[in-house]
């Protein structure tokens, strides 16, 4: 008899088989029963085999594409490693970038996984749900690469360990943990506008581009690297985003409404969690790469302005907080480096006042602002460290009930005044710090109403260290709120004189003389 | 209206009702025009407190500032959120009609910061 070998597939049959071909519809219990999460936002869909898979990745291709990146990334982090390459960044200021990345970030690529394996799970087409599950493998993998890319800074320098313990319990780290437990806890269209789209594709390229050109740039090869090798992955992910507002609005022109308040939610609460990232490029990177203003201009006010244009053939209007972020463009950066540099006692990273050529560069980049505004408080500020009477406000702050960021945003077109808005629901009041949260805010106030806001929790006395007994008469909620954070007392106060300057200092040394 | 959709009943509890605070209230304090301060700050006191020991607060932080000793108190202007209001130093948050999540804003007309910057 002979013998015939059947022809290999091709790849575009092999993803079908993976996706559509192990896919099927329940009998034993109705679909809708099975995959509820689908239906109740709202969103009407009607034809699931129409969603377009971006990329036709089947699992084979998947692990050979990744594991391939895996193997130069590990080999440029242990060359990086032997060779002291910590000791070839620009100064030791730069380390702190990498300790406000480290708690803010991964933790959120973490939740991300989480995300979209729920996605994984409860969308009911086999094309987004295999998308869905290799996105969050991809998420799970650079939590990982990017601690592991750090890890070796954590043997030098301090305050790194305990920023898995913090992501829940420190203030300035309720921002991006809020954004998450935000889009985990809505359904699956509106994870995936606020993730797959808002974040993915408008903003995301305004962390990772900085961070990355940052870390090139400050001589940091580690998170360079790992910067690299999620970077591919994120062309994926945009598209991804992308293909699911598309098939959500070409399903049925009833989605339009929903997708468009998402997207004005989303487009907002990404941009206050990415005020962090402004002082980082502005502030915090020793060898600058742009500046904040211009990297908004380039990233959302460019590209984010033309995705916005081609989506407008189906009804979608550019968000509603887009003027607003253009004028707050050329203030965010320095208001969040006020509001981490006055608190030196309170944050695992150092802060600083910016030398007198720094200062001259951030006149030149923000012309309109930091003369006028800035310029003579950081002065101040520099004066007064050096007599001896370094800026500390001891006090707790009010934070946004939305986005939980601290009040610290002007009134629009008045940069001398704080912008305050306010609800009432229920009888109780609750503070946002813009329109744009306020708005969010009165949508669902039943969802905001449970923010974890971490100072109202200290004076509840629910951050206090085991062992503290919140019913003793003399019991004063916070006293003990480092230990409470774990919060490596030798991280905290400026870098001027901190001992990671010192010792970062005393290792060149080494490492050049005799 | 809500334009919350969930799958399920959700109700739950306000994270910050007064209840949580154990005969305390919250109570914001914002320095306007002295933006160094970078945001309000955050207190629990009980409503039967005198205002005095907000002021105290207040000194203990702002303070700080260059503009504090030049203000001239009998020109200060108050605001209860949006409301114009008149605290008297002797008399309680509640007597003075200070509820929980009020946000006191205090203004000191002249004084607008360092180097007039508003911070």
């Amino acid at each position: 008899m002979d013998m015939k070998a059947s022809k290999k597939l091709g790849l575009k049959e092999r993803y079908a088989l993976m996706t559509r071909d192990l896919a099927w519809n329940t009998t034993y219990q109705p679909m809708d029963k099975v995959f509820p999460q689908t239906t109740y936002e709202g969103i009407k869909i009607h034809d699931w085999d129409k969603w377009e898979d971006p990329f036709r990745l089947t699992m084979d291709a998947y692990w050979k594409y990744q594991s391939e990146k895996e193997r130069k990334l590990y080999a440029i982090l242990d060359g990086f490693n032997q060779n002291n390459g910590h000791l070839s960044v620009t100064d030791a200021r730069y380390i702190n970038v990498l300790k406000l990345f480290l708690g803010s970030t991964p933790p959120l690529e973490l939740m991300a996984a989480r995300g979209f394996s729920m996605m994984g799970r409860q969308m009911n087409g086999a094309g987004p749900r295999v998308a869905c599950q290799m996105q969050a493998v991809d998420e799970y993998r650079h939590f990982q690469t990017q601690i592991h890319s750090i890890s070796n800074y954590n043997k030098y320098y301090n305050g790194m360990d305990e920023f898995a313990h913090q992501q829940s319990r420190m203030w300035y780290l309720s921002d991006g943990k809020s954004f998450f437990d935000d889009a985990i806890t809505a359904g699956p269209f509106e994870f995936m506008v606020a993730i797959g789209f808002a974040f993915e594709y408008v903003l995301t390229n305004i962390l990772f581009v900085p961070f990355i050109s940052g870390a090139a740039y400050n001589g940091d090869m580690a998170a360079m690297t790992v910067g690299f090798s999620a970077q591919s992955d994120e062309a994926r992910h945009m598209t991804l985003g992308l293909e699911c507002i598309k098939f959500m609005l070409e399903q049925d022109p009833d989605n339009l409404p929903i997708v468009q308040r998402w997207i004005d939610k989303w487009t907002w609460r990404g941009t206050r969690k990415l005020a962090a990232v402004g002082m980082m490029m502005d502030y915090m990177l020793p060898k600058r790469i742009m500046s904040f203003k211009e990297a908004w201009e380039m990233y959302v006010e460019e590209n984010g302005g033309a995705l916005f244009k081609d989506l407008a053939r189906y009804g979608i209007t550019i968000p509603k907080c887009f003027g607003q972020t253009i004028e707050e463009k050329e203030h965010v950066s320095h208001q969040s480096w006020i509001g981490f540099y006055m608190k030196p006692g309170a944050t695992p990273f150092h802060t600083w006042i910016p030398t007198p050529d720094e200062m001259d560069w951030l006149s030149e980049k923000y012309p309109n602002t930091f003369d006028k505004y800035y310029r003579p408080v950081l002065e101040f500020f520099d004066a007064q460290e050096k007599a001896g009477n370094r800026f500390d406000n001891k006090t707790a702050p009010m934070n946004c009930q939305v986005c939980v960021s601290t009040m610290k945003f002007n009134e629009p077109g008045d940069p001398m005044e704080m912008c305050f808005r306010e609800s009432i629901y229920k009888g109780e009041k609750f503070h946002t710090c813009s329109d744009h949260c306020k708005e969010i805010f009165d949508n669902e106030p039943e969802k905001y109403i449970q923010t974890f806001i971490s100072s109202h929790q200290v004076l509840q006395g629910n951050c206090e260290p085991e062992g503290v007994d919140v019913n003793a008469p003399d019991f004063q909620p916070g006293k003990q709120i480092l230990d409470y954070w774990k919060l490596d007392k030798r991280a905290l106060g400026d870098f001027n004189g901190s001992e990671d300057q010192k010792n970062f200092a005393a290792w060149r040394e080494q490492a050049t003389k005799n | 209206m809500t334009m919350l959709k969930t799958l399920a009943p959700y109700e739950f509890k306000s994270r910050d009702a007064v209840e949580n605070y154990k005969g305390r209230q919250l109570l914001y304090v914002n320095w306007e025009r002295h933006r160094m301060f970078s945001r309000p700050f955050v207190l629990a006191m009980k409503p039967e407190t005198p205002f005095s020991a907000v002021v105290d607060e207040m000194a203990a932080c702002f303070s700080y500032h260059p503009d504090w000793q030049h203000i001239d108190w009998d020109k200060a202007i108050w605001q209860n959120g949006n409301t114009p209001f008149t605290p008297d130093r002797n008399k309680t948050l509640a007597e003075n009609g200070i509820g929980h999540k009020d946000l006191i804003r205090f203004q000191t007309p002249g004084l607008d910061g360092i180097a007039g910057t508003g911070y």
